[in-house]
Protein backbone atom coordinates (compact mmCIF):
# COMPACT_ATOMS: atom_id res chain seq x y z
CA UNK A 1 0.00 0.00 0.00
CA UNK A 2 2.64 2.67 1.05
CA UNK A 3 6.36 1.74 0.02
CA UNK A 4 9.04 4.02 1.16
CA UNK A 5 12.38 3.77 -0.68
CA UNK A 6 15.49 5.46 0.15
CA UNK A 7 13.90 8.72 1.01
CA UNK A 8 16.12 11.50 1.57
CA UNK A 9 15.63 14.86 2.23
CA UNK A 10 17.63 18.01 3.17
CA UNK A 11 16.77 22.18 3.97
CA UNK A 12 19.75 23.64 2.45
CA UNK A 13 22.70 21.79 4.09
CA UNK A 14 20.51 19.99 6.75
CA UNK A 15 19.41 16.59 6.50
CA UNK A 16 15.79 16.03 7.59
CA UNK A 17 15.57 12.73 6.44
CA UNK A 18 18.11 10.35 5.53
CA UNK A 19 18.46 7.15 3.28
CA UNK A 20 14.53 6.58 4.72
CA UNK A 21 12.70 2.95 3.83
CA UNK A 22 9.73 1.28 4.51
CA UNK A 23 6.58 -0.25 3.66
CA UNK A 24 3.18 -0.80 5.04
CA UNK A 25 1.28 -3.18 3.97
CA UNK A 26 -2.68 -3.27 2.91
CA UNK A 27 -4.52 -3.43 6.86
CA UNK A 28 -1.23 -2.98 8.45
CA UNK A 29 -1.02 -0.26 11.41
CA UNK A 30 2.60 0.91 11.71
CA UNK A 31 3.61 3.40 14.49
CA UNK A 32 6.26 5.59 14.30
CA UNK A 33 8.04 7.16 16.85
CA UNK A 34 11.39 8.59 17.88
CA UNK A 35 12.35 11.77 19.84
CA UNK A 36 11.65 15.56 18.88
CA UNK A 37 13.23 16.74 15.75
CA UNK A 38 14.13 13.19 14.48
CA UNK A 39 11.78 13.75 11.11
CA UNK A 40 8.70 11.94 11.66
CA UNK A 41 6.33 14.80 10.82
CA UNK A 42 8.49 15.32 7.72
CA UNK A 43 8.67 11.54 6.84
CA UNK A 44 5.02 11.50 7.20
CA UNK A 45 4.09 14.27 5.37
CA UNK A 46 6.04 13.15 2.01
CA UNK A 47 3.67 10.02 2.11
CA UNK A 48 1.13 12.63 0.95
CA UNK A 49 3.13 14.77 -0.83
CA UNK A 50 2.78 17.52 1.85
CA UNK A 51 6.50 17.96 2.08
CA UNK A 52 8.54 17.25 -1.06
CA UNK A 53 11.66 15.23 -1.13
CA UNK A 54 15.00 15.60 -3.28
CA UNK A 55 15.58 11.66 -3.62
CA UNK A 56 14.29 8.23 -3.39
CA UNK A 57 10.73 7.17 -4.04
CA UNK A 58 7.40 6.99 -2.28
CA UNK A 59 4.49 4.49 -4.17
CA UNK A 60 1.36 5.16 -2.87
CA UNK A 61 -1.46 2.36 -4.17
CA UNK A 62 0.81 1.85 -7.32
CA UNK A 63 0.48 5.92 -7.58
CA UNK A 64 4.56 7.45 -7.46
CA UNK A 65 3.96 10.65 -5.38
CA UNK A 66 7.23 12.54 -6.19
CA UNK A 67 6.78 11.89 -9.98
CA UNK A 68 5.83 15.68 -10.98
CA UNK A 69 3.36 14.29 -13.23
CA UNK A 70 1.07 12.89 -10.15
CA UNK A 71 -1.86 15.15 -9.57
CA UNK A 72 -1.20 15.03 -6.12
CA UNK A 73 -4.39 16.55 -5.03
CA UNK A 74 -6.50 13.32 -6.55
CA UNK A 75 -4.20 11.65 -4.59
CA UNK A 76 -4.67 13.02 -1.52
CA UNK A 77 -8.30 12.89 -1.73
CA UNK A 78 -8.70 9.12 -0.78
CA UNK A 79 -5.36 9.73 1.72
CA UNK A 80 -6.84 10.99 5.36
CA UNK A 81 -4.65 12.91 7.34
CA UNK A 82 -4.85 13.79 10.92
CA UNK A 83 -2.79 16.71 12.13
CA UNK A 84 -1.64 17.39 15.97
CA UNK A 85 -3.13 20.67 16.31
CA UNK A 86 -7.04 19.10 14.39
CA UNK A 87 -7.00 22.33 11.52
CA UNK A 88 -10.52 21.81 11.73
CA UNK A 89 -11.46 24.75 9.54
CA UNK A 90 -12.98 27.77 12.08
CA UNK A 91 -14.93 29.47 9.95
CA UNK A 92 -17.19 26.15 9.12
CA UNK A 93 -19.55 24.72 11.42
CA UNK A 94 -18.92 21.00 11.93
CA UNK A 95 -20.76 19.22 9.80
CA UNK A 96 -19.95 21.99 6.91
CA UNK A 97 -16.30 20.66 8.15
CA UNK A 98 -17.11 17.17 7.03
CA UNK A 99 -18.65 18.30 3.57
CA UNK A 100 -16.85 20.39 1.87
CA UNK A 101 -14.16 18.19 0.70
CA UNK A 102 -17.16 15.92 -0.40
CA UNK A 103 -18.30 18.06 -1.92
CA UNK A 104 -15.72 20.08 -3.78
CA UNK A 105 -12.77 17.76 -3.80
CA UNK A 106 -15.55 14.70 -4.83
CA UNK A 107 -18.00 16.08 -6.61
CA UNK A 108 -20.53 14.30 -4.09
CA UNK A 109 -23.84 16.24 -3.77
CA UNK A 110 -24.89 17.59 -0.66
CA UNK A 111 -27.37 15.66 0.45
CA UNK A 112 -25.07 12.21 0.06
CA UNK A 113 -22.26 14.14 1.74
CA UNK A 114 -24.53 15.18 4.73
CA UNK A 115 -25.79 11.76 5.10
CA UNK A 116 -22.16 10.44 4.84
CA UNK A 117 -21.03 13.12 7.58
CA UNK A 118 -23.98 12.75 10.05
CA UNK A 119 -23.18 8.75 9.96
CA UNK A 120 -19.57 9.34 10.63
CA UNK A 121 -19.94 12.00 13.13
CA UNK A 122 -22.26 9.65 15.00
CA UNK A 123 -19.37 6.87 14.49
CA UNK A 124 -17.26 8.74 16.92
CA UNK A 125 -19.74 9.43 19.20
CA UNK A 126 -20.51 13.98 18.26
CA UNK A 127 -23.55 13.75 15.86
CA UNK A 128 -25.41 16.13 18.12
CA UNK A 129 -22.68 18.63 17.75
CA UNK A 130 -22.92 18.51 13.92
CA UNK A 131 -24.40 22.23 14.24
CA UNK A 132 -21.61 23.91 16.54
CA UNK A 133 -18.43 25.49 15.42
CA UNK A 134 -14.85 24.05 15.81
CA UNK A 135 -14.22 26.77 19.24
CA UNK A 136 -17.48 25.17 21.05
CA UNK A 137 -15.90 21.76 21.18
CA UNK A 138 -12.96 20.39 23.29
CA UNK A 139 -9.80 19.33 21.70
CA UNK A 140 -10.68 15.91 22.48
CA UNK A 141 -13.79 16.28 20.47
CA UNK A 142 -12.21 18.65 17.59
CA UNK A 143 -9.59 15.85 16.98
CA UNK A 144 -12.30 13.18 16.84
CA UNK A 145 -14.07 15.58 14.32
CA UNK A 146 -11.23 15.77 12.61
CA UNK A 147 -10.78 11.54 11.97
CA UNK A 148 -14.33 11.69 10.93
CA UNK A 149 -14.11 14.82 8.41
CA UNK A 150 -10.96 12.39 7.23
CA UNK A 151 -12.87 9.38 7.22
CA UNK A 152 -15.67 11.21 4.88
CA UNK A 153 -13.39 10.72 1.85
CA UNK A 154 -13.13 7.06 1.90
CA UNK A 155 -9.69 6.85 2.53
CA UNK A 156 -7.40 3.94 1.42
CA UNK A 157 -5.14 4.82 4.32
CA UNK A 158 -4.95 7.06 6.98
CA UNK A 159 -1.72 9.02 8.45
CA UNK A 160 -1.45 10.67 11.86
CA UNK A 161 0.80 13.37 13.17
CA UNK A 162 0.98 12.86 17.15
CA UNK A 163 -2.83 13.13 17.50
CA UNK A 164 -2.93 12.99 21.34
CA UNK A 165 -0.16 15.34 21.77
CA UNK A 166 -1.28 18.38 21.98
CA UNK A 167 -5.19 17.26 24.18
CA UNK A 168 -5.23 17.18 27.61
CA UNK A 169 -4.60 14.19 29.61
CA UNK A 170 -8.34 13.15 29.80
CA UNK A 171 -9.19 13.31 26.68
CA UNK A 172 -6.60 11.33 25.17
CA UNK A 173 -8.62 8.07 25.20
CA UNK A 174 -11.71 9.19 23.75
CA UNK A 175 -9.54 9.92 20.71
CA UNK A 176 -7.34 6.43 20.59
CA UNK A 177 -10.16 4.51 21.43
CA UNK A 178 -11.49 5.82 17.71
CA UNK A 179 -7.98 5.14 16.37
CA UNK A 180 -8.34 1.37 18.21
CA UNK A 181 -11.50 1.00 16.32
CA UNK A 182 -10.16 2.32 13.32
CA UNK A 183 -7.22 -0.08 13.60
CA UNK A 184 -9.41 -3.15 14.23
CA UNK A 185 -11.57 -2.53 11.14
CA UNK A 186 -8.56 -3.14 8.99
CA UNK A 187 -7.86 0.32 8.00
CA UNK A 188 -3.80 0.65 6.90
CA UNK A 189 -2.65 3.23 9.51
CA UNK A 190 0.60 4.93 9.89
CA UNK A 191 0.45 6.79 13.05
CA UNK A 192 3.20 8.88 14.47
CA UNK A 193 2.75 8.65 17.94
CA UNK A 194 4.15 8.22 21.31
CA UNK A 195 1.22 6.59 22.96
CA UNK A 196 3.46 3.03 23.75
CA UNK A 197 -0.43 1.66 24.94
CA UNK A 198 -1.66 2.57 21.72
CA UNK A 199 1.16 1.11 20.01
CA UNK A 200 1.20 -2.24 21.74
CA UNK A 201 -2.62 -2.63 21.23
CA UNK A 202 -2.92 -2.18 17.80
CA UNK A 203 0.30 -1.69 15.55
CA UNK A 204 1.83 -4.39 13.83
CA UNK A 205 5.33 -2.71 13.57
CA UNK A 206 7.11 -0.11 15.31
CA UNK A 207 9.48 2.29 13.66
CA UNK A 208 11.69 4.09 15.59
CA UNK A 209 13.67 7.46 13.93
CA UNK A 210 16.74 9.66 15.04
CA UNK A 211 18.11 12.10 13.35
CA UNK A 212 16.37 11.69 10.15
CA UNK A 213 17.14 8.09 9.77
CA UNK A 214 14.99 4.80 10.39
CA UNK A 215 17.09 3.28 13.11
CA UNK A 216 14.72 0.72 13.94
CA UNK A 217 11.69 -0.78 12.16
CA UNK A 218 10.80 -3.98 13.95
CA UNK A 219 7.40 -6.20 14.84
CA UNK A 220 6.00 -5.31 17.96
CA UNK A 221 6.77 -8.02 20.22
CA UNK A 222 10.51 -7.87 19.02
CA UNK A 223 10.36 -3.74 19.76
CA UNK A 224 8.92 -3.97 22.78
CA UNK A 225 11.01 -6.88 23.81
CA UNK A 226 14.44 -5.92 22.83
CA UNK A 227 15.42 -2.86 20.51
CA UNK A 228 18.36 -3.28 19.32
CA UNK A 229 19.85 -0.21 19.00
CA UNK A 230 20.50 1.79 21.89
CA UNK A 231 19.22 4.87 21.09
CA UNK A 232 15.86 3.40 20.93
CA UNK A 233 16.54 1.43 24.52
CA UNK A 234 16.98 4.85 26.05
CA UNK A 235 14.40 6.48 24.09
CA UNK A 236 11.90 3.50 25.18
CA UNK A 237 12.87 3.58 28.59
CA UNK A 238 12.02 7.05 28.91
CA UNK A 239 8.81 7.75 27.53
CA UNK A 240 7.61 4.46 29.36
CA UNK A 241 8.24 5.56 32.44
CA UNK A 242 5.46 8.17 32.57
CA UNK B 1 -13.04 90.63 11.68
CA UNK B 2 -13.85 88.07 8.84
CA UNK B 3 -18.07 87.74 8.80
CA UNK B 4 -19.34 84.40 7.91
CA UNK B 5 -21.54 84.38 5.25
CA UNK B 6 -23.05 80.74 4.59
CA UNK B 7 -26.05 82.05 2.51
CA UNK B 8 -24.58 80.22 -0.87
CA UNK B 9 -24.54 76.85 0.54
CA UNK B 10 -28.30 75.81 0.59
CA UNK B 11 -28.74 76.69 -2.68
CA UNK B 12 -25.64 74.67 -3.90
CA UNK B 13 -26.63 71.52 -1.88
CA UNK B 14 -27.49 69.50 -5.43
CA UNK B 15 -24.50 70.57 -6.76
CA UNK B 16 -22.16 69.15 -4.06
CA UNK B 17 -24.64 66.28 -3.77
CA UNK B 18 -23.30 65.19 -7.12
CA UNK B 19 -19.98 65.80 -5.22
CA UNK B 20 -20.30 63.95 -3.44
CA UNK B 21 -21.66 60.95 -5.62
CA UNK B 22 -18.76 60.76 -7.35
CA UNK B 23 -16.48 60.50 -4.54
CA UNK B 24 -18.13 57.56 -3.52
CA UNK B 25 -18.50 56.10 -6.58
CA UNK B 26 -14.45 56.76 -7.01
CA UNK B 27 -14.24 55.30 -3.03
CA UNK B 28 -16.38 52.20 -3.90
CA UNK B 29 -14.85 51.61 -7.11
CA UNK B 30 -11.31 51.57 -5.96
CA UNK B 31 -12.05 49.61 -2.81
CA UNK B 32 -13.80 46.73 -4.69
CA UNK B 33 -10.66 47.13 -7.46
CA UNK B 34 -8.28 47.83 -5.05
CA UNK B 35 -9.66 43.87 -3.13
CA UNK B 36 -9.94 41.97 -6.12
CA UNK B 37 -6.28 43.48 -7.54
CA UNK B 38 -4.69 43.43 -4.34
CA UNK B 39 -5.58 39.92 -3.34
CA UNK B 40 -3.82 39.03 -6.43
CA UNK B 41 -0.56 40.71 -5.89
CA UNK B 42 -0.57 39.61 -2.17
CA UNK B 43 -0.88 35.95 -3.58
CA UNK B 44 1.61 36.58 -6.23
CA UNK B 45 3.90 38.08 -3.74
CA UNK B 46 3.32 35.10 -1.30
CA UNK B 47 3.89 32.32 -4.72
CA UNK B 48 7.03 30.28 -5.52
CA UNK B 49 7.37 31.76 -8.80
CA UNK B 50 9.96 34.32 -7.99
CA UNK B 51 8.77 36.26 -11.12
CA UNK B 52 5.35 36.99 -10.30
CA UNK B 53 6.90 37.84 -7.09
CA UNK B 54 9.33 40.30 -8.12
CA UNK B 55 6.42 42.01 -10.03
CA UNK B 56 4.17 42.59 -7.16
CA UNK B 57 6.98 43.44 -4.91
CA UNK B 58 8.07 45.85 -7.74
CA UNK B 59 4.56 47.12 -8.08
CA UNK B 60 3.72 47.61 -4.51
CA UNK B 61 6.87 49.38 -3.88
CA UNK B 62 6.34 51.99 -6.79
CA UNK B 63 2.83 53.10 -5.70
CA UNK B 64 3.62 53.43 -2.02
CA UNK B 65 6.87 55.16 -3.22
CA UNK B 66 5.24 57.91 -5.38
CA UNK B 67 2.59 60.52 -4.40
CA UNK B 68 -0.73 59.81 -4.87
CA UNK B 69 -1.12 63.50 -6.39
CA UNK B 70 1.67 62.19 -8.54
CA UNK B 71 -0.31 58.84 -9.40
CA UNK B 72 -3.43 61.04 -10.32
CA UNK B 73 -1.46 63.63 -12.33
CA UNK B 74 -0.11 60.60 -14.75
CA UNK B 75 -3.65 58.73 -15.12
CA UNK B 76 -5.32 62.15 -15.68
CA UNK B 77 -2.85 62.68 -18.42
CA UNK B 78 -2.61 59.56 -19.65
CA UNK B 79 -5.35 57.44 -19.28
CA UNK B 80 -7.78 59.89 -21.50
CA UNK B 81 -5.26 59.40 -24.51
CA UNK B 82 -5.30 55.66 -23.97
CA UNK B 83 -9.40 55.35 -23.66
CA UNK B 84 -10.06 57.20 -26.86
CA UNK B 85 -7.67 55.02 -28.86
CA UNK B 86 -8.86 52.03 -27.05
CA UNK B 87 -12.64 52.97 -27.07
CA UNK B 88 -12.39 54.87 -29.84
CA UNK B 89 -13.80 57.98 -27.94
CA UNK B 90 -14.21 61.08 -29.57
CA UNK B 91 -11.06 62.89 -29.10
CA UNK B 92 -11.80 65.97 -25.78
CA UNK B 93 -14.70 63.91 -24.18
CA UNK B 94 -14.49 63.96 -20.27
CA UNK B 95 -12.30 60.61 -19.03
CA UNK B 96 -11.76 62.68 -16.08
CA UNK B 97 -13.73 60.05 -13.90
CA UNK B 98 -12.57 57.30 -15.63
CA UNK B 99 -9.07 58.46 -15.28
CA UNK B 100 -9.57 59.26 -11.47
CA UNK B 101 -11.05 55.81 -11.11
CA UNK B 102 -7.73 53.57 -12.74
CA UNK B 103 -5.51 56.03 -10.61
CA UNK B 104 -7.23 55.57 -7.21
CA UNK B 105 -7.89 51.84 -7.96
CA UNK B 106 -3.99 50.65 -9.09
CA UNK B 107 -2.63 52.87 -6.35
CA UNK B 108 -4.77 51.44 -3.57
CA UNK B 109 -4.19 48.20 -4.22
CA UNK B 110 -0.22 48.58 -3.46
CA UNK B 111 -1.78 49.57 0.14
CA UNK B 112 -4.59 46.72 -0.21
CA UNK B 113 -2.52 44.18 -1.17
CA UNK B 114 0.22 44.42 1.88
CA UNK B 115 -3.06 44.24 4.57
CA UNK B 116 -4.24 41.09 2.67
CA UNK B 117 -0.12 39.92 2.69
CA UNK B 118 -0.46 40.17 6.37
CA UNK B 119 -3.84 38.42 6.66
CA UNK B 120 -3.37 35.51 4.66
CA UNK B 121 0.01 35.38 6.89
CA UNK B 122 -2.06 35.34 9.83
CA UNK B 123 -3.94 32.07 9.10
CA UNK B 124 -1.72 29.08 10.99
CA UNK B 125 0.28 27.00 7.91
CA UNK B 126 -1.65 24.29 9.04
CA UNK B 127 -4.47 25.24 7.47
CA UNK B 128 -3.62 25.05 4.52
CA UNK B 129 -1.49 21.60 4.98
CA UNK B 130 -5.49 20.33 5.98
CA UNK B 131 -7.26 21.86 3.19
CA UNK B 132 -4.29 19.99 0.81
CA UNK B 133 -4.68 16.82 2.76
CA UNK B 134 -8.44 16.35 2.06
CA UNK B 135 -7.24 16.71 -1.67
CA UNK B 136 -8.13 20.70 -2.37
CA UNK B 137 -6.20 22.14 -5.39
CA UNK B 138 -4.33 25.47 -4.27
CA UNK B 139 -7.13 27.73 -5.88
CA UNK B 140 -9.66 25.69 -3.65
CA UNK B 141 -7.86 25.98 -0.57
CA UNK B 142 -7.32 29.58 -0.98
CA UNK B 143 -10.95 30.30 -1.94
CA UNK B 144 -12.59 28.21 0.71
CA UNK B 145 -10.52 28.11 3.55
CA UNK B 146 -7.21 30.49 3.80
CA UNK B 147 -8.78 33.45 2.42
CA UNK B 148 -12.08 33.61 4.46
CA UNK B 149 -10.30 33.54 7.56
CA UNK B 150 -7.74 36.30 6.21
CA UNK B 151 -10.36 38.37 5.33
CA UNK B 152 -12.17 38.09 8.50
CA UNK B 153 -9.54 38.53 10.45
CA UNK B 154 -8.40 41.96 8.04
CA UNK B 155 -11.98 43.67 8.11
CA UNK B 156 -10.99 46.54 10.65
CA UNK B 157 -7.60 47.24 8.96
CA UNK B 158 -9.46 47.13 5.43
CA UNK B 159 -12.48 49.31 6.07
CA UNK B 160 -9.98 51.98 8.11
CA UNK B 161 -7.79 52.14 4.71
CA UNK B 162 -11.01 52.67 3.28
CA UNK B 163 -12.05 55.79 5.27
CA UNK B 164 -8.69 56.85 4.49
CA UNK B 165 -9.23 56.50 0.64
CA UNK B 166 -12.13 58.27 0.93
CA UNK B 167 -10.36 61.44 2.19
CA UNK B 168 -7.94 60.82 -0.27
CA UNK B 169 -10.86 61.27 -2.99
CA UNK B 170 -10.29 64.74 -2.40
CA UNK B 171 -7.08 64.98 -4.22
CA UNK B 172 -8.75 64.68 -7.66
CA UNK B 173 -9.73 68.85 -7.97
CA UNK B 174 -6.02 68.32 -9.79
CA UNK B 175 -7.80 67.22 -12.54
CA UNK B 176 -10.64 69.84 -11.94
CA UNK B 177 -13.39 67.10 -11.62
CA UNK B 178 -16.15 67.91 -9.48
CA UNK B 179 -15.90 65.37 -6.75
CA UNK B 180 -17.05 66.51 -3.54
CA UNK B 181 -14.17 68.69 -2.82
CA UNK B 182 -14.21 70.01 -6.23
CA UNK B 183 -17.58 71.08 -5.72
CA UNK B 184 -17.55 72.99 -2.76
CA UNK B 185 -14.10 74.33 -3.61
CA UNK B 186 -15.72 75.44 -6.96
CA UNK B 187 -18.77 76.88 -5.09
CA UNK B 188 -17.28 78.77 -3.14
CA UNK B 189 -15.14 80.25 -5.74
CA UNK B 190 -17.97 81.19 -7.46
CA UNK B 191 -19.51 83.22 -5.13
CA UNK B 192 -16.41 84.27 -3.07
CA UNK B 193 -17.08 82.50 0.50
CA UNK B 194 -14.25 79.85 -0.27
CA UNK B 195 -13.82 79.66 3.86
CA UNK B 196 -17.37 79.03 4.56
CA UNK B 197 -17.89 76.30 1.45
CA UNK B 198 -14.23 74.69 2.80
CA UNK B 199 -15.33 74.89 6.43
CA UNK B 200 -18.84 72.78 5.29
CA UNK B 201 -17.19 70.32 3.42
CA UNK B 202 -14.42 69.80 6.02
CA UNK B 203 -17.27 69.21 8.77
CA UNK B 204 -18.81 66.92 6.57
CA UNK B 205 -15.75 64.56 5.76
CA UNK B 206 -15.24 65.18 9.57
CA UNK B 207 -18.84 63.73 10.11
CA UNK B 208 -18.48 60.77 7.61
CA UNK B 209 -14.89 59.57 8.32
CA UNK B 210 -15.60 59.84 12.10
CA UNK B 211 -18.61 58.03 12.29
CA UNK B 212 -17.03 55.53 10.18
CA UNK B 213 -14.52 55.04 12.32
CA UNK B 214 -16.96 54.65 15.17
CA UNK B 215 -18.27 52.33 13.40
CA UNK B 216 -15.33 50.05 12.70
CA UNK B 217 -14.02 49.93 16.49
CA UNK B 218 -17.55 48.79 17.34
CA UNK B 219 -16.99 46.05 14.78
CA UNK B 220 -13.54 45.41 16.07
CA UNK B 221 -15.22 45.27 19.78
CA UNK B 222 -17.68 42.78 18.66
CA UNK B 223 -15.12 40.35 16.45
CA UNK B 224 -12.79 40.79 19.23
CA UNK B 225 -15.37 39.17 22.08
N1 LIG C 1 10.92 24.37 6.78
C1 LIG C 1 11.99 23.92 7.46
N2 LIG C 1 13.21 24.47 7.28
C2 LIG C 1 14.28 24.03 7.95
N3 LIG C 1 14.24 23.01 8.84
C3 LIG C 1 13.06 22.42 9.07
C4 LIG C 1 11.87 22.83 8.40
N4 LIG C 1 10.85 22.04 8.82
C5 LIG C 1 11.38 21.19 9.72
N5 LIG C 1 12.70 21.41 9.88
C6 LIG C 1 13.61 20.66 10.74
O1 LIG C 1 13.54 19.32 10.37
C7 LIG C 1 13.67 18.49 11.52
C8 LIG C 1 12.59 17.45 11.56
O2 LIG C 1 11.34 18.08 11.80
P1 LIG C 1 10.04 17.23 12.05
O3 LIG C 1 9.84 16.30 10.91
O4 LIG C 1 8.96 18.17 12.36
O5 LIG C 1 10.42 16.38 13.33
P2 LIG C 1 9.48 15.60 14.35
O6 LIG C 1 8.11 15.57 13.78
O7 LIG C 1 10.11 14.26 14.47
O8 LIG C 1 9.54 16.35 15.64
C9 LIG C 1 13.68 19.41 12.72
O9 LIG C 1 15.00 19.53 13.18
C10 LIG C 1 13.19 20.72 12.18
O10 LIG C 1 13.79 21.78 12.87
MG1 LIG D 1 6.31 16.35 14.55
Amino acid sequence: MISIRNVSKHYGSFQVLADCSTEVAKGEVIVVCGPSGSGKSTLIKCVNGLEPFQQGEIWLNGISVGDPKTNLPRLRAHVGMVFQNFELFPHMSIIDNLTVAQVKVLGRNLDESTNKSLKLLDRVGLKTQAGKFPGQLSGGQQQRVAIARALCMDPICMLFDEPTSALDPEMINEVLDVMVELAREGMTMMVVTHEMGFARKVAHRVIFMDHGRIIEDAGKEDFFGTPRSERAQVFLSKILQH
Amino acid sequence: MYEFDWSSIPGALPFLWRGMCISLEITLTAIGVGILWGTLLALMRLSKLRVLGWFAAGYVNLFRSVPLVMVLLWFFLIVPQLLEKLLGLPPGSDARLSSAIVGFALFESAYYSEIIRAGIQSVPKGQASAAYALGMTYGQAMQLVILPQAFRNMVPLLLTQAIILFQDTSLVYVSALADFFGAAYKVGDRDGRLVELLLFAGAVYFVICYSASLLVKRFQKGTSA
